[in-house]
């Protein structure tokens, strides 16, 4: 006899699936915010899974700030080949171009706050009403107290102190002209959530997570990749070492972890037994104690 | 359902989601912090921003409530404003923490964090015993209809940890517990700054003989919440793949809200009423022979029947309840009152229908837990019983049957905001 058992992925994976069924009937133009990074490889996954047998009738928009690594642009092509997903790309470079934000100078100079422009600027231009990010709430505590459906003002902004209640698992996805939604599947879940569900699911994963030597250095206690791009300081020094990435974005602020893992139940067992968040290891987040608050109501990711 | 695959009982977590009560001075967001830290949930650097944070506001201890803050507004204030959800597992459990603010004007958001819990953790001073935001908070509690409460009498440390002061408390609340409409409740007398009965059991308090709080949270049997009687399945979405492979597929994409499906159950479609029988319940991983609440799953029907969002799917021998007026419990969200003979689009799982107020029966004094019949001017994070009537049927269960399929919202046609929750009150 069953006992009707669900586990806490498979109940996470449920509930998941039914936000992405509801943007599917809520909404008329929705798009998944896609990166190359694990949590949206899972949502693309989540997405098949909502949607099966049909093709997950929702396209991707890839924010590209134009420092990244190749190994995951390439796992993004070759998922929307596999998958026959359509495929936008923002590209901050052409923002830049455009003369509508200002490049940031110094060692530290990071595209990650201009993508909020690039970002804005792609909904508006393909009119997206509806955005479905990765982000989860246990990644840092402003987004502690994003809702599923989060709306934002025709300015793209989130106002957090006048969101829309929400109970049981009724959303309300309602708006104006102009207005959008930021539609975050994956709220309840933990990076090691995450881990777990690529495990037991065997979903492919971009091989940067996974154990390699690279050209690396280290700025503020963090390992960075070495890259054209990346400027030096005079006491730093490039060193081969084993690494892997804990998250993936822009290569600017993506932290990378000492590892010789090459398989997902070794990276699980590090997750676990780690003593720093994921974030802790993003630069974008060292900035100030309200930095991701800040970039949020703006209309970051 | 069992895994394949086997990560040192990784997969065999269970889900439990809880709901906090109790104010800054109760201590709730020290016993937030407590749990999160002595089951190892913080991370270095979280201690250390938090460390610093409490160097800043020039304490010397650091301060776990810390932990628990958000935004700018609340850190400045010193208030929680919104629920923040908050995670942490043990090795048997994964835990969803709805941690809501306990002070009056933020009644909504503890309807709102109660609304998904499967219990709720009510805080009382041991110095003050049962005040007024008991009562409150066990009312919304009860209301919400969270199967299981635990009663945390904290800072046992300031009353020398004295077992006459816990029983007292505990005797205050059994008084008016006849009042709510709750089947399990705990006490656990605890102190969670000093610690006592969080996670580690008391050394001060060797009178009591029950297990800590974490120990309730990991073995509290949750399983019997669940509804497997009452089969309901509101159709979300279709899916028409239109493919070569799947050229005639139709797929009512869903979540079961309540009960047990079988491929060949006979089922009846609402509101058409048009029957037939389940051909197969679909997933990309496999095909299954049943499903139960709270799957999403795909199910394909034997006859072809119009089928659409907002429709529900049932078993031809036990059906929802069907009318277009409707008793029900509200908790009132926006600062615009509820407006007597007002329109308001009401969705009730996945339909959306018109309403209007037809009556305010009467408010409930949250406080006192009395009925008041005559200020019927419904406010925000007031409560009242009101009878609406909708545009159309809708096929509904009672909320003390169903929490999802007795449960709705209502939500302004001008603005779009959500503007209240509703609870139906079966009337049989």
């Amino acid at each position: 006899m069953n006992n009707y058992h669900l586990n806490h992925l498979r109940e996470l994976e449920a509930e998941s699936i039914f936000i992405f069924r509801e943007v599917a009937a809520q909404f008329d133009n929705p798009v998944i915010l896609f990166s190359g990074g694990k949590d949206s490889i899972v949502m693309f996954h989540l997405a098949r899974k909502a949607f099966y047998p049909a093709k997950v009738p929702i396209p991707l928009l890839h924010i590209d700030t134009g420092h990244n690594f190749k190994e995951a642009i390439e796992f993004r092509d070759n998922l929307v080949e596999k998958y026959g997903v359509k495929l936008y790309v923002g590209s901050v470079q052409k923002t830049i171009d455009e003369g509508k934000v200002q490049e940031e100078t110094g060692y530290n100079a990071s595209r990650n706050v201009l993508q909020t422009t690039t970002l804005l600027d792609a909904i508006e231009e393909h009119k997206f009403d509806a955005a479905l990010g990765g982000g989860r709430r246990d990644e840092e505590k402003a987004r502690a107290k994003e809702r599923f459906f989060s709306h934002r003002d025709e300015f793209g902004q989130w106002d957090p102190k006048n969101q829309r209640p929400e109970l049981w698992n009724i959303f309300n996805g309602k708006k104006r002209m102009g207005e959008h939604f930021r539609v975050f599947p994956l709220s309840n879940w933990t990076e090691l959530d995450v881990w777990q569900y690529i495990y037991m699911e065997d979903i492919e994963i971009p091989s940067l997570y996974y154990t390699h030597r690279r050209d690396v250095f280290e700025r503020d206690g963090v390992l960075l990749a070495a890259a054209p791009f990346m400027q030096l300081k005079p006491n730093e020094k490039i060193e081969t070492l084993d690494v892997r990435c804990r998250t993936i974005g822009d290569i600017t602020n993506t932290g990378l972890t000492r590892s010789k893992a090459d398989n997902l139940k070794d990276i699980i067992d590090e997750i676990a037994a780690e003593r720093t968040t994921e974030r802790g290891q993003r630069f974008d987040d060292k900035r100030s104690e309200t930095a991701m608050e800040d970039r949020k109501k703006e209309g970051y990711f | 359902m069992t895994e394949k695959k086997d990560t040192n009982g990784y997969l065999d977590m269970e889900l439990l989601r809880f709901t906090t009560a109790g104010s800054v001075d109760d201590g709730k967001s020290t016993l937030i912090g407590r749990l999160l830290y002595d089951s190892k949930s913080i991370f270095q650097d979280q201690i250390e921003a938090i460390e610093k944070a409490s160097r800043n506001k020039g304490n010397e201890e650091t301060d776990l409530a810390l932990l628990t803050d958000g935004l700018r507004a609340e850190r400045e204030q010193g208030i929680t404003i919104d629920v923040a959800y908050r995670y942490f597992a043990t090795p048997k459990r994964k835990f969803i923490i709805a941690d809501t603010p306990g002070h009056i004007q933020y009644t909504r958001n503890m309807v709102t964090g109660a609304s998904t819990a499967n219990l709720a953790i009510i805080l009382i001073d041991a110095r003050h015993g049962v005040i007024e935001q008991t009562l409150r908070h066990s009312y919304i509690a009860s209301l919400l209809r969270i199967p299981h409460i635990v009663v945390c009498i904290n800072k046992m440390d300031l009353v020398d940890y004295d077992e006459s002061a816990y029983e007292k408390i505990k005797k205050q609340f059994m008084s008016f517990a006849p009042k709510l409409d709750v089947k399990d409740i705990e006490f656990i007398p605890i102190s969670a700054l000093k610690g006592d009965n969080v996670v580690e059991p008391s050394k001060q308090m060797t009178w009591y003989q029950g297990t800590t709080l974490l120990y309730l949270l990991e073995n509290i049997y949750i399983k019997g919440d669940n509804n497997y009687v009452d089969a309901r399945f509101p159709v979300q979405y279709v899916i028409r793949p239109q493919s070569d492979e799947f050229h005639d597929y139709r797929g009512y994409a869903g979540r079961i809200d309540g009960g047990i499906f079988k491929v060949g159950d006979k089922i009846k479609v609402l509101p058409s009423g048009l029957e037939s029988k389940i051909k197969t319940i679909d997933t990309l991983n496999e095909t299954l022979d049943m499903a139960f609440a709270p799957q999403s799953v795909s199910i394909t029907i034997e006859d072809d029947i119009d089928i659409s969002r907002g429709d529900m799917i049932a078993k031809s021998d036990n059906l929802p309840r069907k009318s277009q007026d409707i008793t029900a419990m509200i908790s009132w969200f926006n600062e615009r009152p509820l407006i007597l003979r007002g329109k308001y689009s009401l969705r009730h799982t996945t339909n959306d229908v018109k309403c209007i107020i037809q009556d305010v029966k009467f408010k409930m004094d949250i406080n006192s837990l009395e009925r008041n019949y005559d200020d019927k001017e419904i406010k925000m994070n007031d409560i009242a019983r009101i009878q609406i009537k909708t545009s159309k049927p809708i096929f509904y269960d009672g909320y003390r049957k169903n929490r999802n399929t007795g449960s709705f919202v209502l939500i302004d046609e001008v603005t779009n905001e959500t503007l209240g929750a509703g609870m139906i009150i079966d009337k049989a």
